[in-house]
């Protein structure tokens, strides 16, 4: 019988690592293609995140019908995501944006130190989106939580100095966003660097786009970045953060009308979780997640593509 | 596949001209990107030509398996060229359901189908097990299958009386499922004189090995492996282990295209999500739901196009919502990402839209004006086509991108044109307010 060929990959470079929370969780450090045990192996399985909104308007109904009553208060919330097993909370503040009720920088603040102090977890969070509306809220936020490294989302080439500053001056952590554009992605972690944020602060977004909705592009960007990251290449290692929520906004996933689809709940959950392992498998090192279904499907997935069960 | 350079070392290096190309090099180019064919250059040495059909023979075999061709990969990741065969997806059917109970069961598996956009997904084989372990019975199941479906067909069986009976129940060439090293010589002698496709059931990739190499050895190539993976991670890495060396290392015995079978429920569709993203060429279910099919099947679609060439929609009116003679008409380009983000925000508004789609090859919005086919005559000509004009008098609204030709389309249409949003995820406010007015 013919021996088989060795086939593993001689790669050079390693992918960064970033400290969150109380120190207690480490994202990256890759030193091969995902999960694959013959070529590296390693301990570390990605984080998975779980989402919270501090409003529900324009929040997705059959998604919301998955939390039993616990999405009208975000504490509770973010509480049921510890239960089910998740290492992260993300908190999107939309409702600092004054057509969403206009929470105030402060409310905002002790919104998410409340959120922290009751799970333990690191924190993400992501802004209204109205830049002269966020940065306040930002900025009071990272002042307010100092004894857990957050995670603020996110910046792009054109705006980035202002957040910037707020992440370094409490040493928190900053998401470049990369708009599914390898050469961009490169670009924000040299604009962010000579910036003066250190890169184990810095995590890129290359922008996950779900099933159906473009995600054949993130797919071969993420493969694409790990590969050129593992290859040498230092301003593409940053970890890679991918938010698979958006699956619960493509029709097909969440259409209620046409009985010939089957079950709307099963079927978005199913979109968020193959979107979540087609990230996982290209090279994302963290996953935002909105149902707890396919939250839960994911978490066992990296349990068991990793190297321990 | 060998590259430019590789080529160029066979080529004559005389820069004649005659295969259409201005020197031996450019020639050498297309040839390492498979536009052009060997046989074009009428200088090239026999020999040489041997020695290039021997290196570009594709790295893993294209077996046809009932018309479904599977294998025929050349990269190992999507973005250095494409991936070209997609991977099929079987259910079973029980060789003991009666007739009727078959006639329903394959009425299932017709009904996961689906359009999205003018492109039809659905399941592409029917699987017939042999659970009574009855050659007659077996052959019964297959007829009664191939009278209610016209697709290809697996025949799983452990008993090779039971295999051949089945085979010689149709006409056409189903894949037998399969033969293990002890079944070997009889299911391979069963698929050589029948013609069939078969699958060997391996143990890893090491198995692959000698199971392959015996089945070549009888002279015998329309091979499907069965890795016996047991799990998400085993899935994974050894069809990872099998086509790198296939592509990388061009190691014979795993040149054939590679199959899973995954039983039912949420860990099956995984292990078929695994297999769809890394390698797999063919998943047979026990079944199979329809809100696991349609992101299943738009999953493999995704995967399995052209990163080169943009997903199109097809040039058409798309009512969004059931819109009547006073609702608005908004229209974008053809590029599959513009059409599903603005169809998704206008659903959002729960506003009924005519949604006109204009073919621009599929390009984006911004990129398709830049390129000239995003013009007022050409918009003008969609509108014609559709007759959307004569369903709305609603306002027509123009992507705030385009702004500038909104002068020429009001001239060329003969109607006033509202200025609509930059940003798709503005839509919604911008049609409540419009509506509201």
């Amino acid at each position: 019988m013919t021996d088989l060929p060795p086939v593993n990959e001689k790669y050079t470079g390693t992918i960064g690592e970033v400290v969150l929370g109380k120190g207690d969780y480490i994202v990256g450090g890759a030193k091969g293609m995902p999960f694959l045990s013959f070529e590296h192996r390693t301990n570390r399985r990605p984080i998975v995140a779980g989402e919270v909104y501090d409003t529900l308007v324009d929040y997705p109904e059959l998604a919301a019908n998955m939390f039993d009553g616990r999405q009208k208060d975000p504490v509770e919330w973010a509480y049921m995501w510890k239960t089910l097993g998740v290492d992260m909370i993300c908190v999107r503040l939309a409702s600092l944006d004054p057509a969403k009720g206009g929470t105030t920088p402060e409310a905002a603040a002790e919104l998410v130190k409340k959120i922290s102090d009751k799970t333990g977890l690191p924190i993400i969070v992501s802004g209204c989106g109205i830049l002269d509306i966020d940065i306040p809220a930002f900025t009071a936020i990272s002042a307010a939580v100092t004894d857990s490294r957050l995670i603020l989302s996110k910046v792009d080439e054109d705006e980035y100095k202002k957040l910037a500053t707020v992440a370094i001056a409490n040493n928190h952590v900053i998401i470049g966003f990369a708009n599914l554009d390898v050469n961009l992605s490169k670009q924000m972690n040299i604009l962010l660097t000579d910036f003066g944020v250190k890169k184990e602060n810095i995590l890129t977004d290359p922008l996950m786009a779900p099933l159906g909705m473009g995600l054949d592009y993130s797919y071969s960007v993420n493969e694409r970045i790990r590969i050129s990251g593992l290859m040498g290449d230092k301003m593409l290692q940053q970890p890679l953060i991918c938010d698979c929520t958006d699956s619960w906004n493509v029709s097909d996933a969440i259409n209620e009308e046409d009985p010939s689809l089957g079950d709307a709940r099963l079927r978005a959950t199913w979109w968020e979780a193959m979107t979540a392992m087609s990230a996982i498998v290209s090279g994302a090192d963290m996953v935002i997640m909105r149902g707890p279904g396919a939250a839960d499907m994911v978490l066992g997935y990296c349990d068991e593509l990793r190297d321990v069960i | 596949m060998p590259t430019a350079i590789e080529f160029f070392k066979l080529l004559p290096k005389t820069n004649c001209k005659d295969c259409g190309q201005p020197t031996c090099l450019a020639f050498a180019m297309l040839l390492s990107n498979q536009k052009a064919k060997i046989e074009d250059c009428p200088h090239v040495k026999q020999e040489a030509k041997e020695t290039l059909a021997e290196a570009s023979a594709p790295p893993v075999k294209t077996v046809d398996v009932g018309g479904i061709k599977m294998g025929g990969e050349t990269v190992l990741y999507r973005h250095e060229r494409r991936f070209n065969n997609p991977i099929a997806y079987a259910l079973t059917v029980s060789d003991s359901l009666d007739s009727v109970a078959i006639a329903e069961r394959v009425a299932y598996i017709k009904s996961l189908a689906f359009d999205r956009v003018g492109m039809i997904f659905k399941a592409d084989m029917a699987s017939i097990r042999n659970d009574s372990g009855d050659a007659e019975n077996f052959a019964r199941a297959v007829k009664d299958v191939c009278s209610a479906w016209d697709g290809p067909i697996v025949i799983e069986s452990t008993d090779a009386a039971c295999i051949e009976a089945a085979v010689k129940a149709t006409d056409r060439k189903p894949l037998i499922y399969g033969a293990d090293k002890d079944r070997l010589e009889a299911y391979v002698n069963i698929a050589k004189e029948n013609k069939c496709p078969l699958a060997l059931i391996c143990d890893g990739p090491e198995g692959a090995v000698e199971l392959v190499e015996a089945a070549e050895k009888m002279g015998f190539q329309d091979i499907i492996l069965d890795l016996s993976a047991q799990n998400l991670k085993e899935t994974l890495e050894e069809q990872t282990i099998v086509r790198r060396a296939a592509i990388k290392k061009k190691f014979k015995p795993f040149a054939y295209p590679m199959m899973n079978k995954v039983g039912s429920g949420e860990y099956a569709v995984a292990t078929a999500v695994m297999s769809t993203l890394k390698y797999g060429s063919l998943v047979i279910f026990d079944d199979l739901k329809n809100y696991e099919a349609l992101p299943l099947f738009t999953l493999r679609q995704n995967i399995y196009t052209d990163p080169q060439v943009p997903i199109q929609v097809k040039q058409d009116l798309y009512p969004i919502g059931n819109p009547d003679e006073h609702s608005p008409i908004m229209f974008t380009t053809n590029f599959s990402l513009t059409y599903f983000t603005v169809r998704a925000d206008i659903e959002k508004s729960k506003i009924p839209v005519w949604l006109q789609i204009v073919n621009t090859e599929g390009l984006s919005v911004l990129t398709a004006y830049s390129a000239g086919k995003f013009e007022p005559e050409r918009i003008a000509d969609a509108f014609a086509e559709s007759g959307v004009l004569s369903k709305s008098d609603g306002p027509v609204i123009i992507p705030g991108l385009v702004t500038r030709i909104s002068g020429k389309l009001q001239e060329l249409i003969g109607r006033k044109v509202v200025v609509g949003t930059n940003e798709s995820r503005d839509i919604p406010k911008h049609l409540r307010e419009l509506t509201s007015q």
